[in-house]
């Protein structure tokens, strides 16, 4: 079947009097990898369910390669999903849970026989047609639950957090083996998850929601390298953020003044990605200044007055991970963290070393500031 | 450990070994197999089994018939008045039996209000209550609760991401039903119909009050008590009781075991909301079966203010004198009953937390065929053990007692702490299992010693379980008839149950005896009010096996 489009529009969905979803705008294309990212409890999975029919939205569109499913029950979505538990019946064999959809669309026999054998092994997984779920390991289990959801051929492919029962070697092949699969049966795939890492090696695009909103969608360098506010920019990766204020709004720049009095320039590249609410930043606003760990610089001694470019610090913490070093800095009360690539030959600080940290201006993000 | 192994094997294991024994062997008492032989040869035997398996099948067809849409509604959907309906269900259990069957003759027996009306109005009368019939009446109106409950929790139990998967390749209503819930909650389903099986053929007081002797219970209390102690029938008979409600049983762990498979901890099933035409008519089904399985209630309470009524749609005159008879002149058989039953129900709850203890705790070799003996009771009916204990005790002075232990009212609370102890283990098995073995070593790690992490940690813990366990061993003993009526040694000497037997024999006493249900009914709803407070939500894990 052919990969389909699908289109949300401001689609709610409240228990209650609670919103668990608000106001989702979503197109996502044919043959994407779209990954929903976002804390525990955002409403991701939600999203997922309302796609698949299992909730109904309180408000908006569902549509389905241009046709809206609203009214449609689960079962004549043809939508596939993977449940984040597999969900595999305990009481029919593998060979029987990947061969239900088929008989469920009344395929005949043989072509049953040959489809179940073909997605079993298109998952690695020839040989256990008689076993029962119960007798397979977490890996297995998974590859059963994605073989029998990929053997009906969804025009949509959903995945709930499929690798987090998994241990974290596994996951990362799996990982692997899902992009593959995926790139090779052009399927359009939505994919649940909390895990940022994950998100960001496999989507063709993000959409980062936050109690039940989507707060920014986009390609995932965009995302990692423009957050559109403090939030995205601590959850995706990790983020210094330092308080500041705008002086000036210029044409593709901002002059921002931090707490420390220095006044610095940051250019303003153009967010497509930004929700168009966003509004732009006006003189006086507070904000946020982003600067990820892996682009502050490290020297010696601390000492010496700070000048702009340079902040002085002691280290709090050391942690050495073989490819990189993590420090913890104290700076004038707040803990900067700062990543040091290939440590190789270079200085090892230690607790209570004082150095100062440096970065390029280049490296800043201006946020607008909606945490506390 | 010893001590306690002696009193199991002295209480449960020898009486129906002793049983066996006699069943087994020629006056040489050599081993031979005559005397079964010799049942099968004769007819009144055969159609006692046959009629035991037939209407124990019947009970537990009709109980499926009515407990089954119940259990699926109950589970499945949010309605106004739902915990109304799971309240009203578990009503028929606090009623006996024989108090039903009583209830029951006077509205739908030969002369009773329905069958008047028919008369009246037809010109005809429909037998309800002529014999087998009335017996499958009668205990499939008790007895439905327990499928009910035992399908409605492991309808609940099913990972509703199992249905969900269903539905999402193409599956849904009645096929969904047919291919992934009907599957995974039958083991459930099945294990309660076991067990509603061998209740049904434990059961002795239905058919006595009925007065249909045609099944094993009856005969095997028949051929002991008028025959005598020495009738090799009689105890032949006990052995096939056994031999049923052992394979009923076995079966039933089989069932439950496979049934472990499908309780997932992820997401609870969703609930629906009933709306429109569906709400009218699951009203309708619901009005009707509670409506029926709660005649009995309505019935005994009314007869219990009757001073006559006889051949009239209601009582002509009423009276409190029934209630003062049982409660001012001959008020022994409450008050035995109280003492029995609470002592049966302490015994229990000391008994199942030292095996609990023992089986989960230690490693003492033997802990097992502790528990296998602690466990014999649920497949040994009850005239089966009250029979061993006659054999067993009776003719010799039992130490400490000053004559023979089946003289003393100590026998009756024997019986029951022994009848009732596989569900008095369950529940503080369960209870303790609970209790994680790293929280009591987290405490000793602190500083708590064995005595104080117990008093302070474990037994906060598990003392809700225990309490249950008690109250189930109270709510069950209050109504028990079947080893009651053997074992009384003297008339004011016995329980509740016995009274009411005795009252119900002559038409003069049936108030009384009525008024006496009534008490019952009470001591047996306060006890599962309790148990429900104890248990919370999980109110149906009590009547689990």
């Amino acid at each position: 079947m052919q990969a389909a489009e699908v289109r949300l529009e401001k689609v709610g969905k409240r228990y209650g009097d609670q919103w668990v979803v608000r106001n989702v705008d979503l197109h996502v294309q044919h043959g994407e990898f779209f990954t929903l990212l976002g804390p525990s409890g955002c409403g991701k999975t939600t999203l997922l369910r309302i796609i698949a029919g299992f909730a109904q939205p309180d408000e908006g569109l569902v549509c389905i390669d241009g046709q809206t499913v609203n009214q449609m029950p689960p079962w004549r979505r043809n939508v596939g999903l993977v449940f984040q538990s597999y969900a595999l019946w305990p009481h029919l064999t593998v060979f029987d849970n990947v061969a239900f959809g088929l008989r469920e669309r009344k395929v005949p026999r043989d072509e049953i026989s040959r489809r179940v054998r073909a997605a079993l092994e298109q998952v690695d997984l020839k040989g256990t047609e008689g076993r029962r779920p119960s007798q397979l390991s977490g890996g297995q289990q998974q590859r059963v639950a994605l073989a029998r959801t990929l053997v009906i051929q969804p025009r949509v492919l959903l995945l709930d957090e499929p690798l987090s029962n998994l241990d974290a070697k596994l996951r990362v092949e799996m990982r692997l083996e899902l992009q593959i699969l995926q790139r090779d049966l052009g399927l359009t795939t939505i994919y649940v998850t909390h895990d940022q890492e994950e998100a960001l090696a496999l989507s063709t695009r993000i959409a980062v929601i936050n109690q039940g909103q989507i707060v920014q969608h986009g390609e995932p360098r965009a995302i990692y390298e423009q957050p559109c506010n403090d939030f995205v920019a601590s959850f995706i990766g990790q983020a210094n953020l330092l308080p500041a204020t705008v002086d000036e709004v210029l044409d593709h720049s901002l002059r921002v003044t931090m707490e420390n009095g220095v006044t610095i320039k940051i250019a303003m590249p153009p967010m497509p990605s930004m929700p168009s609410a966003a509004a732009p930043f006006q003189p006086g606003e507070a904000v946020r200044l982003s600067v990820r760990p892996e682009a502050i610089q490290l020297s010696d001694g601390g000492d010496q007055a700070s000048d702009g470019k340079r902040i002085a610090g002691k280290i709090v913490a050391s942690a050495y991970q073989g490819a990189f070093v993590e420090y913890e800095i104290a700076v004038a009360g707040k803990t900067f963290k700062a990543r040091v690539g290939n440590p190789k030959g270079k200085t090892l600080y230690r607790r209570g070393d004082e150095v100062s940290l440096n970065f390029a201006a280049e490296d800043l993000v201006v946020v607008p500031k909606t945490l506390e | 450990m010893a001590l306690l192994l002696a009193i199991l094997i002295a209480f449960i294991l020898y009486p129906v070994l002793s049983v066996l024994s006699v069943s087994l062997s020629d006056d040489q008492s050599n081993l031979t197999l005559l005397h079964f032989a010799n049942f099968f040869r004769r007819p009144l035997f055969r159609e006692a089994l046959w009629n035991t398996l037939w209407s124990g099948l019947l009970v537990v067809v009709f109980s499926a018939v009515l407990a089954l849409p119940l259990a699926y509604v109950l589970a499945r959907y949010e309605f106004r008045g739902k915990l109304l309906l799971q309240t009203a269900a578990t009503l028929p259990l606090v009623i006996p039996p024989f108090v039903g069957a009583v209830a029951l003759q006077l509205i739908l027996g030969r002369s009773g209000v329905v069958n008047l009306l028919l008369l009246d109005w037809f010109d005809l009368s429909i037998p309800f209550m002529e014999g087998l019939t009335g017996v499958v009446l009668v205990q499939t109106l008790h007895f439905f609760p327990f499928i009910l409950l035992n399908t409605v929790v492991s309808l609940a139990n099913i990972d509703s991401s199992l249905e969900e998967a269903a539905q999402n390749l193409g599956c849904h209503g009645l096929r969904l039903f047919r291919r992934v819930t009907l599957p995974l909650m039958l083991p459930g389903f099945i294990a309660g119909s076991l067990l509603t099986f061998i209740r049904a053929i434990d059961d002795l007081g239905t058919p006595l009050m009925l007065n249909y002797k045609n099944l094993l219970a009856p005969q095997a209390y028949l051929r002991i008590t008028t025959i005598g102690m020495d009738d090799v029938d009689g105890y032949v008979v006990c052995v096939a009781l056994v031999v049923l409600s052992l394979a009923a049983l076995l079966a039933a762990r089989k069932y439950l075991s496979l049934a472990e498979y499908a309780t997932l901890q992820r997401a609870a099933p969703v609930t629906r909301r009933l709306q429109g035409k569906t709400m009218v008519i699951v009203w309708l089904v619901i009005v009707l079966v509670l409506g029926i399985s709660l005649l009995p209630h309505i019935g005994i309470a009314v007869l219990s203010f009757a001073k006559v009524w006889s051949f009239t749609l209601l009582p002509s005159t009423y009276t409190l004198g029934n209630y003062h008879e049982i409660l001012f002149r001959v008020p022994h058989f409450v008050i035995n009953t109280l003492i029995y039953t609470l002592l049966a129900a302490a015994l229990d709850i000391v008994l199942g937390a030292t095996i609990a203890f023992l089986l989960l705790r230690t490693r003492v070799p033997g802990r097992n065929v502790l528990d296998a003996i602690a466990t014999m009771p649920l497949a040994i009916p009850g005239v089966v053990l009250a029979v061993g204990y006659l054999r067993v005790f009776h003719g010799w002075d039992f130490p400490g007692v000053g004559g023979p232990l089946t003289s003393s009212w100590l026998i009756l609370v024997i019986a029951y702490t022994m009848r009732r102890l596989p569900y008095t283990v369950r529940a503080c098995y369960a209870a303790l299992q609970q209790v994680h073995v790293s929280l009591e070593e987290s405490a000793q790690n602190l500083g708590a010693n064995r005595f104080r992490t117990f008093i302070k940690i474990t037994l906060p813990m598990i003392g809700g379980g225990l309490i249950a366990g008690g109250l189930i061993a109270f709510i069950t003993s209050c109504v028990e008839l079947a080893s009651t009526i053997m074992l009384v040694p003297r008339i004011e000497l016995g329980p509740i149950s016995y009274g009411i037997y005795l009252y119900m024999q002559s038409p003069l006493g049936r108030g009384a005896g009525a008024a006496l249900g009534v008490v019952a009914i009470l001591l047996v709803s306060a006890g599962t009010y309790l148990t429900h407070r104890v248990f919370g939500g999980r109110a149906g894990s009590a009547f689990r096996i």
